[in-house]
């Protein structure tokens, strides 16, 4: 089932002659997880946009959750059921308390106070941060502040959580707690995740891998068909991992081997294993 | 010349309160002039206070540091001298851009050395094709340009102070794969056309393994490896104790090791990876 649908949706921000959407066509399962590669200006983050009602299409249409993105009044169901994690946890951010700053969402949709402090606590629970609830967040690292955000996030209790490049400023231990926490919640806790992203590590563990180019999906299926089409990956000047590019070689050394191996493990036991064709 | 010394370097932040830190403890190394240096390390492993020390932004709790034989801390005129010989480009430096026009913003630094104005000039374009920021630009305002333009013209204007030592925290941060290579493209092409020394603080291993000739490893204040390329990732398991990342094809040759395909020599870029097992393999075939 679909939690998401784009059809044909075109897209120019006003003033642009080119369009940064070019009929896009996109089905997201509910409780799945979908990552998003591409350039810069390859489109990703304007199809981000697109899905909880920030931007709405020039023409095609976008529903969520069975609501048209393009209905005005239906904007804020919308966003209810989309959360949005941005790049820069500094700019996400709002209180001096960690937990204050998770009750900002659903103060302002009207929750019930004990209900709020329930639904604060099992945010901060999920995303690992609930030691910290009473911290400052300007002291905590990068990695520490984009959970907190997340939770901020989750405390509305969104189906669908859409993060457009949440790792870009953060180092690599930062990178790695925010990406297996927004996999525990799609794995766990069955939410629909959407992780716009450059760096292709991040999208191994998806089910469903979307790269974008120039407006248009130039691919879209499980990572490990898409990586193994190493030739249009350089065409698009994306890197693959580091497993795919060597099953690829020793695949034109003669090699018998699969490329679809992503795993370290999987493919170093593969490679010990084969023989010359 | 601006060889850097470094002897018995100690930092500790706010000594004699209850939030004292040591952050920097018992520092001593040499950079030749002309080496091209990654300083890798994890968050909080005290690189970032190690650097500022290298242009007296910090001056050492004890202990010292000489640039071309003088100790910069030695009076006010050397700590304000040393700001022209190590120039800092600090992370995300796209938000100290601030002048009206890009040409304006990298005239910034020369201009407050009160150098004559046909040298500003010459020193602006040297440093903008250095960094490669296309003269087209010049009378655009910065603020209104790419992320990846914005931090060129930054990196520019620490260029145009043409000092003996470039120091960059993290320069492709938060910049896409193709912005990254750009920048690394144009640092390795700046070290080798200038001649300067060239210190890069990075996380990325990769990046680090592939242009520097000299890595030095900070863990909890102090160095705890300094040697080539080839010393450092030998020894892979060290530096995943420390917190850090390998190299993927470091990682991956781990891997294989594990899986009993036997591969020699330090590996840190895929061409030695593929190389190696190719090796691997040929020997087990016949």
């Amino acid at each position: 089932m679909s939690i998401i649908s784009f059809k044909q949706v075109h897209f120019t921000y006003p003033g642009d002659e080119l369009e940064s959407l070019c009929g896009v066509d996109l089905e997201i399962d509910e409780g799945s997880f979908v990552a998003v590669l591409g350039h810069n200006g390859s489109g990703k983050s304007t199809l981000a946009k697109h899905m909880n009602a920030i931007l709405t299409p020039d023409s095609g249409s976008v529903v969520v959750d069975g609501i048209d993105s393009r209905e005005e009044d239906k904007v804020f169901e919308i966003r209810r059921r989309v959360g949005m994690v941005f790049q820069n946890p500094d700019n996400q951010l709002v209180a001096n308390v960690v937990e204050d700053d998770v009750a900002f969402a659903p103060e302002n949709l009207g929750v019930p106070s004990a209900e709020i402090r329930e639904r604060v606590d099992e945010a901060l629970k999920q995303v690992g941060m609930y030691e910290y609830r009473t911290h400052a967040p300007h002291l905590l690292s990068g990695g520490q502040k984009q959970r907190v955000a997340i939770a901020g996030v989750i405390a509305m209790r969104p189906k669908i959580i859409v993060l457009d490049e949440p790792t870009a400023m953060l180092d690599p231990q930062g990178r790695h707690e925010v990406i297996s926490t927004v996999t525990r919640l799609c794995r766990e806790g069955g939410m629909t995740v959407v992780l716009i992203t450059h760096h292709m590590e991040e999208c191994i563990g998806a089910d469903k891998l979307v790269v974008m180019s120039n407006g248009y999906i130039k691919a879209a299926g499980k990572p490990s068909e898409i990586f193994s089409d190493v030739e249009m990956m350089a065409r698009e000047g994306l890197a693959v991992p580091e497993t795919t590019k060597l099953l690829y070689e020793l695949r034109h050394c003669g090699y018998d081997l699969p490329l679809g191996e992503l795993d370290e493990k999987n493919c170093a036991a593969a490679i010990a294993a084969a023989k010359k064709q | 010349m601006a060889e850097i010394k470094v002897e018995g370097l100690r930092h500790v932040y706010s000594a004699g309160t209850p939030f004292e830190k040591v952050a920097i403890e018992d520092v001593s190394l040499t950079i030749p002039q002309g080496q091209l240096v990654g300083v890798i390390g994890h968050t909080g492993s005290g690189k970032s206070t190690f650097i500022q020390h290298l242009n007296a932004l910090l001056q050492p709790t004890s202990g010292k540091v000489l640039v071309g034989g003088r100790d910069i801390n030695e009076n006010k005129f050397t700590r304000r001298d040393v700001k022209w010989e190590v120039g800092i480009v600090f992370q995300y430096p796209e938000y100290q851009l601030f002048e009206e026009t890009v040409y304006r913003d990298i005239a910034f630094g020369p201009r407050n050395m009160k150098l004559p104005e046909d040298e500003i000039d010459r020193r602006v374009r040297e440093a903008a094709r250095f960094a490669q920021v296309g003269e087209e630009l010049f009378e655009r305002s910065p603020l209104e340009l790419s992320g990846g333009q914005k931090r060129r013209i930054a990196i520019a204007g620490v260029i145009a102070l043409r000092p003996g030592v470039l120091i960059l925290d993290e320069p492709t941060a938060g910049l896409d794969p193709a912005g990254c290579r750009q920048i690394l493209d144009n640092i390795c092409s700046y070290h080798k056309e200038s001649g300067s020394t060239v210190i890069i603080v990075s996380h990325n291993m990769d990046d680090t393994a592939r242009i520097a000739e000299r890595i030095i490893a900070f863990d909890h204040g102090r160095v705890a490896m300094d040697g080539t390329p080839e010393q450092v990732f030998s020894e892979p398991e060290k530096l995943i104790a420390m917190g850090l990342d390998v190299p993927k094809a470091t990682a991956l040759a781990m891997a294989l090791k594990g899986a009993g395909v036997p591969l020699d020599g330090s590996i840190y870029t895929h061409g030695q990876l593929l190389r190696a097992v190719l090796r691997a393999k040929e020997a087990a075939t016949c």
